[in-house]
């Protein structure tokens, strides 16, 4: 069986606490050189893409604004655009929100990022429904929690209606015939519950016919979405079992669809950690750890936790015995803190008895454990061991320093995978959809023909 | 003499309809960015002060109001914030400034996405805020309906202007929307404080709370504060509600006056606009007059150029800007001439790009220098530092605060 190609991936350290901004090598985190930087470097790796996040209203945490992390980001397609102009293969990827937009508008955008890039696109497709964050906005939270994810597959099925109302062939620039486009380009119509729209777009087709499209979700409505929709799935199953029970679920779910398993990547997002030997890797870690969880940041985890105010607590003392309140929320704008506590406060607990840690050695081992830690080689081989084995096709690398976090990942792990014939020695193509090898974009409404794939509309 | 500020508005192939169908045209490029590129260094060749780019939220039509179904002109756009951003990093001292619509887009994002392109272009982002009425625009989103204009409203910008009077107001309240919370960080919020393990200073970002008419906006922006403080804003204004929107939130505005003594009649109602909002003096206004331009150094040849275009177009060209044909040298004397009464520049618009722009940096500029009236070196790193605007403080600034009122 020949092995499989690793697709990998890298993500900007940005607001979470991942990021050790306190380190003297940390540089700014807003600047375009930290970005060009740090995209640069992933392009000499031969990365598939470069990856942004994005959050459309500030972090509070018991009422204020949180101040523990990084806080500030660009607007994650404005600096992409300008990222195209000093990369010439790189993926750029985009978080959009599906609430906080409105199809027209994001799908001109990410075909014009496809232009700029020469296919080069992606977006991660997201949705939330608070309330808090609805207040920067003209249409505010209005959104049943229920309603996220019709949302979000009616935005993105639009948004691909979009994309298909040109045609490759609809410009045509003829200046000696004076037809500078066919007749009824960008012509839609789109009748459905969360939009009515119709009119002509104004963008013409994208390079890659539709930008590449990422989910995140790890719901079972996230895992049918991507399944269903998506050429990327991002996920948190960083231990082999967990990735191989959660690479089989969603793969198992694409034939329904009538997509073969290749159709859709499997990429968790990981971090990691490397020394000259296994013991100096270990270290490096246990050091990035403490600082990635300072006491002030335990103790802000373990509130937003728990839901209530535990700033009495010493951060190396043992968890509070106080019960968590479920259901109040003292931090707003983290998503990882509005389901599922009382579990996770049960898994402290758990954490806490049967090792003997202390609050923030149990925040470090939940929050800041690096995937990967060890020599290059050790590293390079649980790399490939993860994706030869089926427990994922590939990684986006969250490195802990802007901008140079991911210099030792390109110079020492990269090359040992090259070696290995699991990661390519230059780029084929063009376009993030040849890095990927993902075929032509679906046409949504076309029958699709079992054996290649293709919209049937194409072929016939 | 004081020095003229010289800006070139990009769109498409140039301003012409039938610009496309000339020999030196690029029009199967026109969604790329190395043709965007090419232009943008051109102008910053000719050290113009900044470039802007059109945009709308559906296909361009013949027809101010309407939308049409013509195959024969250039359709299609890429997103102006976007095209600016991809074009910053290729470019070091020009100014980029990009339209966006403000009628049916959020307040929230264009102030991030115009912030985020001053960090990429390190303190060259303006914006150009524009609205629309155009039921077709609406029916694109699903959201609203706008008034409409009638046949008779578009020969008449004060009709327009008066029939559009909520979208102007809703513009004015987007625009200081957006400068809020372009001021909404304090410059020095980010205090990377090891010891006390804060990445910021929480008491440096504010709530903006702006309740308006038509929305509300909580902030603070999600990006920090822009290397300009307040990038610059532009406005493109035809009547008396425009000059309002203009003399309430613009740093620069664009008259189209059609001769000298047009021009002093509208400094005259754009003076008026600014005593009805109360602008103070000490804020001043840049004000620049639009002109399409098409130029030859051969007298004669560029009328005969646009002539042969229009023939093509099937139509005379008609714009709401003057349309100048001659030689760079007569150009130069009728800018000189326009400036006496009261402007600090112009915004031209190249008839047939590249032609027309590369006779405004190759031609006109070379002229005015020799006049004694444009630089010969970029003088300032930043767009506003180009037109001589100092760097606000932030509003939010507790002391020394001298930031832009609106």
């Amino acid at each position: 069986m020949p092995v499989k190609q690793i697709h990998l991936a890298a993500q900007l350290p940005s607001v979470q606490n991942t990021t050790v901004w306190s380190d003297p090598r940390s540089e700014s985190q807003i600047e375009f050189d930290s970005f060009a930087r740090l995209a640069r470097t992933a392009e000499r790796g031969k990365f598939d893409f470069f990856f942004l996040s994005e959050g459309l209203r500030l972090r509070e945490h018991k009422g204020r604004f949180h101040d523990l992390d990084v806080v500030g980001r660009p607007d994650s397609l404005t600096v992409l655009s300008a990222l195209a102009a000093v990369t010439t293969h790189l993926g750029l990827a985009a978080t959009v929100n599906s609430t906080f937009n409105e199809p027209y508008e994001v799908a001109r955008r990410l075909a014009t990022l496809d232009h700029l890039s020469e296919g080069r696109s992606a977006w991660n497709v997201v949705t939330s429904w608070d309330a808090f964050t609805g207040e920067n906005f003209r249409r505010g939270g209005f959104l049943d929690e229920a309603d996220r994810y019709t949302r979000a597959a009616e935005f993105l099925e639009t948004a691909r209606e979009l994309w298909d109302s040109w045609q490759p062939d609809h410009v045509l620039a003829d200046a000696g015939a004076g037809e500078f486009l066919r007749a009824g380009a960008g012509e839609f119509a789109h009748r459905g519950r969360h939009f009515d729209i119709s009119g002509r777009f104004n963008t013409p087709r994208p390079p890659q016919g539709h930008p590449v499209i990422i989910q995140a979700g790890d719901s079972p409505q996230g895992r049918e979405f991507a399944a269903s929709d998506a050429d990327v799935i991002f996920s948190k199953h960083s231990n082999l079992e967990d990735g191989r029970a959660f690479y089989k679920d969603v793969k198992g779910r694409l034939a329904r669809y009538g997509r073969d398993p290749e159709d859709l990547k499997i990429i968790p997002s990981v971090t990691y950690v490397l020394g000259d030997t296994a013991e100096e890797a270990a270290e490096r870690a246990v050091e990035i750890g403490r600082a990635q969880v300072g006491p002030q940041t335990a103790l802000m985890l373990m509130e937003a936790l728990w839901g209530r105010d535990l700033s009495g607590y010493d951060p190396d003392g043992p968890l509070p015995d106080v019960d968590p309140l479920p259901d109040t929320v003292v931090t707003k704008g983290h998503t990882e803190y509005r389901k599922g506590r009382e579990a996770a406060v049960r898994r402290w607990r758990e954490l806490a008895e049967t090792r003997g840690l202390s609050i923030r050695e149990v925040v470090i081992e939940v929050t800041a454990k690096p995937t990967f830690v060890g020599t290059p080689r050790q590293v390079a081989d649980s790399i490939n061991e993860f994706v030869q084995t089926d427990a994922a096709d590939g990684f986006i690398f969250v490195p802990h320093l802007t901008p140079g976090g991911l210099d030792d990942l390109v110079d020492r792990v990269v090359p040992l995978l090259q070696e290995m014939g699991v990661h390519r020695e230059d780029y084929t193509g063009p376009t993030l959809r040849d890095h990927l090898g993902l075929k032509p974009p679906r046409t949504p409404g076309a029958a699709r023909n079992a054996t290649t794939g293709r919209p049937a509309k194409e072929i016939s | 003499m004081t020095r003229l500020h010289l800006s070139v508005a990009l769109d498409g192939t140039g301003w012409h309809p039938a610009a496309w169908r000339e020999p030196g045209a690029r029009p199967a490029d026109v969604f790329k960015a190395r043709y965007w590129a090419d232009l943008v260094r051109e102008a910053e060749r000719g050290l113009l002060d900044f470039v802007t780019f059109e945009d709308t939220l559906g296909l361009q039509s013949a027809a101010f109001h309407l939308t049409d179904d013509r195959t024969d002109q250039v359709r299609g756009r890429l997103d102006a914030v976007l095209l600016a951003a991809a074009i910053a990093p290729l470019t070091s001292h020009i100014g980029l400034v990009p339209t966006t619509n403000v009628t049916h887009t959020e307040p929230f994002h264009v102030a991030s996405g115009i912030a985020s392109l001053d960090f990429a272009s390190r303190g060259r982002a303006g914006w150009r805020p524009q609205i629309t009425s155009r039921a077709s625009d609406a029916a694109h989103f699903g959201r609203r309906t706008t008034p409409r204009l009638t046949s008779e409203d578009v020969l008449d910008s004060e009709l327009i202007a008066k029939r559009l009077r909520e979208l102007f107001g809703e513009a004015r309240e987007v625009v200081e929307a957006v400068r809020r919370l372009w001021d909404s960080w304090e410059d020095d919020a980010e205090i990377r404080d090891a010891a006390t393990g804060r990445f910021i200073d929480r008491d440096k970002l504010h709530y903006i709370d702006f309740e308006g008419e038509h929305f509300s906006i909580r902030g603070p922006s999600i990006t920090p504060r822009p290397p300009q403080g307040q990038p610059l804003v532009t406005v493109l204004a035809h009547a008396s509600t425009p000059y309002e929107l203009a003399a309430a939130g613009a740093d620069v505005v664009y008259l189209t006056p059609h001769s000298r003594e047009d021009t002093v009649a509208r400094l005259g109602t754009l003076g008026r606009a600014l005593a009805v909002v109360g602008r103070p003096a000490a804020e001043p206004l840049k004000v620049f007059a639009d002109l399409v331009v098409f130029l030859d150094d051969e007298p004669g040849r560029a009328a005969a150029r646009k002539r042969r275009l229009d023939e093509l177009d099937g139509a005379e060209y008609a714009s709401d800007a003057e349309i100048f044909t001659g030689t760079p040298g007569e150009l130069a004397d009728l800018l000189l001439d326009w400036r006496e009464v009261g402007l600090d520049g112009f915004r031209l618009r190249p008839g047939v790009l590249p032609h027309d722009l590369a006779a405004i940096t190759g031609g006109l500029v070379p002229e005015l220098r020799r006049r004694g009236v444009f630089r010969s070196a970029y003088e300032a790193g930043t767009l506003r530092g180009l037109l001589g605007l100092p760097r606000p403080a932030s509003r939010y600034a507790p002391t020394g605060a001298t930031g832009v009122t609106l």
